[in-house]
Order: structure tokens, then sequence, then C-alpha cells
């Protein structure tokens, strides 16, 4: 064997081995979450809220958790999206790209990748400053300012996508530029949709930057100015709890946030591929 | 008439709001800056980067150990993930047969989106034990598993999907032709790969490790819960670090009972964007050239 066939070898068996290890990581995430959460989970651990001595050991489920991250994640997306479609809408006002559109699209690239822990730091100060306490409505907040920037991205680079031929089409018939827009985002609908369900999981699993600003609270929320337990922040703090029954919640939740995240995943693969069938190619 | 008057009138709403978006990096930067000022009073910026005394309620605040934490985790999961990432990815865009490369792309970006809590609940269910009992005993080390491995393992997986689907990409925008001229000359696959493609997209590739260093930079969560935080620069990948962002995250709660140690967290948080827009910065301009779906993260 001469040198660059030896060469060939080594390196493709050295690939082989990197895929293997990559994938194993995958399925060692996967499985860890999984079978550790299976036996934890029960029926009472799903529906019912921190009895007395919850910490301790007593009876008592995670319905509190599930519940706050839930609506944590779903009125932080219903914010996002408001803001995020006239923004993106904006960007496709004209089809040519100009300084002015490519200095918001930089400065939001920017912005999705600060570290959620200083959107959280941030959003605490100002908290701080107006005197309000940890609650949904603050944890919302910070979520949805997170989520912001990434969602803008997705439905612009979706919009990118709207043939130009249909734009052309709705300017003939004497549309306006929001008029044409319309057409832009009927057009975009599905991968909009597609780009919600990311963004929620994403919510739903972020633990950095909800850690001062929504607080925990073992009862289910009653008002958007209280306090609320969720998924990631349970995880936290039985993790390391020395009671076996404690723990157990942990991976419970962490099974659930798992379950959370891989039915959004599959859902908006599911729903893009049902609805593409109506959009002009 | 009616329609000009909306459109004019949505028009500028969509400006208003695409400018005020727009303008979110600035204003965390100026909160940043404007409640870290505080300390620059009591000290200079290279006493605060340069020593190591951490002593928020006799005013000493050294950052060092943090910085030094942050940087030996970051090195270290970039260390693990790189040559995984550019190996995996170069074999998913060259060598992987179709089939094979659809199974494994929706894996990759399952992987994109799983939560960090869950790595950490890997990383203490899996890894932590892993260091403890099989690597540490190896080299004649007994440590608790709580360290600067264990925080670099975990880092790595979170950061592989970065890296691998931004290559991937990279390599596809090479055309087929490019390929063909190089294995009319009598190149392998490899030497292609090699000689060719590499030196066509390193800059991309380069943008891709960047943003992967980025986003291991500022991982909290995943990092906090594995890596043992002890306020000590480490000495060997063994030791336990204490990480800026876990500095924040876990003494915002008590930041309020001593005076300055807010600005303190705040200049911890200021030291984290600095370097991760920075980095994002040159990963956009080095991804310019290329025709993809720039700087995202997923």
């Amino acid at each position: 064997m001469n040198k660059k066939d030896f060469e060939e070898q080594f390196f493709k068996v050295l690939m082989c081995v990197s895929v293997l290890i990559v994938l194993g990581g995958i399925l060692s995430i996967v499985f860890t979450v999984f079978i550790r959460g299976i036996s934890a989970i029960s029926l009472p651990m799903l529906l019912e809220t921190p009895h007395g001595g919850y910490y301790l050991g007593q009876g008592g489920g995670i319905l509190n958790a599930i519940v706050g991250s839930l609506l944590l994640a779903g009125g932080a997306i219903i914010i996002s999206f408001l803001l995020s479609l006239p923004v993106a809408m904006y960007l496709h006002l004209s089809t040519k790209r100009s300084r002015h559109t490519e200095y918001i699209r930089t400065s939001l690239d920017i912005a999705s990748g600060i570290p959620t822990i200083v959107y959280g730091a941030v959003v605490f100060t100002i908290m701080m400053v107006i005197g309000a306490r940890s609650s949904l409505f603050w944890g919302m907040i910070t979520v949805a300012l997170f989520i912001l920037p990434i969602m803008i991205r997705s439905i612009d680079e979706i919009m990118i996508h709207v043939p130009k031929k249909i734009i052309i089409a709705a300017f003939t018939l004497g549309s306006t530029r929001t008029e044409m827009l319309l057409v832009v985002l009927r057009q975009s609908l599905p991968g909009i949709l597609t780009a919600l369900l990311l963004a929620f999981g994403r919510g739903i699993g972020d633990a950095a930057s909800i850690l001062f600003t929504t607080g925990y609270t073992d009862s289910l929320p009653t008002s958007i100015f209280e306090p609320v337990a969720t998924l990631p922040l349970a995880i936290l703090f039985q993790i390391n709890s020395p009671y076996l029954v404690v723990q157990q919640r942990a991976y419970a939740a962490g099974l659930i946030l798992l379950v959370i995240v891989l039915l959004v995943s599959l859902l908006s693969r599911f729903l893009s591929q049902k609805f593409m069938k109506y959009v002009v190619k | 008439m009616e329609r000009k008057i909306l459109d004019t009138l949505f028009t500028r709403v969509m400006f208003v709001l695409a400018f005020l978006i727009s303008l979110i990096t600035v204003v965390i930067a100026l909160i940043l800056v404007l409640k870290s000022l505080p300390l620059f009073q009591i000290s200079s910026i290279s006493e605060l980067l340069f020593t190591s005394i951490w002593q928020p309620a006799e005013g000493k605040f050294g950052f060092y150990p943090f910085i030094m934490g942050t940087i030996w985790v970051t090195l270290l999961s970039m260390a693990i993930a790189i040559p995984l990432a550019l190996l995996s990815s170069i074999y998913l865009a060259e060598y992987a047969p179709r089939h094979i490369r659809n199974a494994i792309k929706p894996l990759i970006d399952l992987l994109a989106g799983i939560p960090s809590i869950l790595f950490g609940l890997w990383g203490i269910l899996v890894i932590v034990p892993l260091v403890r009992n099989d690597i540490a005993p190896l080299y004649g080390i007994s440590t608790t598993g709580y360290c600067v491995l264990s925080g670099g393992i975990v880092l790595s997986f979170m950061v592989l999907p970065i890296i691998i689907s931004l290559s991937d990409e990279l390599f596809r925008t090479v055309p087929l032709s490019t390929r063909s001229a190089s294995f009319a000359m009598g190149a392998t696959k490899w030497q292609t790969v090699k000689y060719v493609l590499i030196r066509k997209i390193y800059p991309g590739l380069l943008a891709a490790i960047i943003l992967g260093f980025s986003r291991a930079f500022g991982e909290t969560m995943a990092v906090l819960m594995v890596v043992g935080n002890v306020a000590k620069v480490p000495s060997s990948v063994f030791d336990p670090a204490y990480p800026l962002p876990a500095l924040i995250a876990n003494n915002y709660g008590e930041m309020l009972s001593i005076p300055l140690y807010d600005s303190a967290l705040m200049f911890a948080a200021l030291i984290l964007f600095c370097i991760v827009v920075l980095f994002n910065i040159s990963a956009k301009m080095l991804l310019m050239r290329f025709q993809i779906e720039g700087v995202r993260h997923e």
C-alpha cells in the first residue's frame, strides 16, 4: 500500500471513530435522561404539587413546575412573535438588501450570541431599579427578549426564500408595499410555524435567564405577577439533594423536559412537511 | 387614498420596532457598563482582571481565578470538540452515503436542541462518575469528578452540533466540478479534502470554530453543575474551577447584601459580553464571503 492510500484509510478510520463518538454521546444523553426518568415517573408525580416536607422526602409531585414552564414558554413565545413579525416583515419591504437592513441583521445576529445569563442579569438589574419582584411576568419578558433575535432571523430566513415572481405579481396587481408583505407572509406561514415551535423548545429549556427573574414556588401560579416554578430549575434545585426521593423528582422533571423538546421538534418537522404543499414553489 | 395611509402607517410602525430591537445589544452594553462603573472607582481594570483575592465583604474583587476557570474549561472543550466535529463533518459531507447522512443529520439537530440543564444532568450522572472512577485513577489521581475535565467533556458535546452543522454546510458550498478536477488529477478523496476543499473554505471553518468557542464561553448551567465551583486557578484538568457564568448564577441572589457586589457581578457579565460579541463579529466577517445562512445560533 502506498502512502496516499494509507493516509486515505487512516483518516477514514479516524472519521468513523469521530462519528461514532458523537453518536454515542447523543444516545448516552438521551438514554440516561430517559431511563432515569422512567424509573422515577409516576402519576402522582405528574398530577400533584409539592406537599409539606417536600424537600425532606415527603410526598408530592412536580405539577407546579410543568404548568409553570408551559406558561412561561408559551407567554414568551407570544410576546416574542408579536414583536418579531413586524421586524421580519420590515426587512423585506424592499427586495434589495440595503445597508440599513444588513445593519439590523448583523445586530440581531450579535444579540442572539449573547449568553442567556447576561440577559437574565440585565433584566434583573432593571427589576431592581424599578422595584419589581421576580414573577412569571418578568420571566416571560426575559425569555421573550433572548428569543427575539433568534426568531426574527429565522422568520427573515424563511421570507428570503419566497419566490420573487410572487412579489412581482403582487405589485403588478397594484398592491402597496405592505399589501405585498401580506402575500409574503402567507407564503411563509408553514416556515413561521416551525420557527415558533423551535423557539418554544429553546425557551422552555433555558435555566440561566430565569434563575433570578422568575423565582420558584411550590404552588400553582395564580397570577402573572407571582413567582412560578419551572422544569429546569426543578432539576437544578433537586438534583443535589441528599434524599433519593427528591433526586427522583429531578430525573422525572428531566424526562418531561426532554419529551417536550423532542415532541416540539418532531411536530415542527411534521407540520412543515404537511403545510409545505400549500406554498407556491 | 385610505390604502396609502395604511401603507405609510404600517411602514412607520415596522421601522420604529426594527430600530428599537436592533438596539438590544447596545442597551445591554450600556447597562452593563453603567452598573460596573462603581467598581472602577475602587480598583483599576488590570487589578480587577489579574489579581486573585476574592473577598466581596472586604471590597476585594480579583477576577483572575474566574477568568482562568472559564479559559481552562472552554479551551479543553474546544480541544475535544474541534477534531471530533471537523472529522465528523468531513465524513458527513464527503464520505457518507446518502441514507447514512439522512439518518445522522437529524440526530445532530436533536443534540443542538437539547436544553443545557439536561447536559448538566447527564454530566452529573455519567461524566462525573466516569472521570472519578475511570479516567482519574488512570493517572493515579483521586478527584470528586467535579472538575475542569468533566466540564470540558460536557461542554464539548454542546458545542459539537454548532461546528458540525456549519462545517457541513460549508463543504456543500464547494461545487462538484472542483472535486471532479481534483479526482481527475489522480488525487484520493482525502487528498481532495486536504488540498482543495479545506483550502477553499478554511475562513468559514475558522468562523464555525469561533462560534463554537463563543457558545462554550457563555454556557452557564451545564458547566456550573459539573465543574466544582472552587474559586482557585486550576493547575490540572482534574482540579475544580469556577467559570465566570457560574459566578454570576451562584451569587446573584445575595448580591444586594454586600456593597459593590452587584457591580462586580455586572463586571463579570460585561467581560462575557465583550468576548462573545467580539467573537461573533469576527465570525460574521469571516462568513461574509460564503453564500450560506450566516451566523445563527440554534
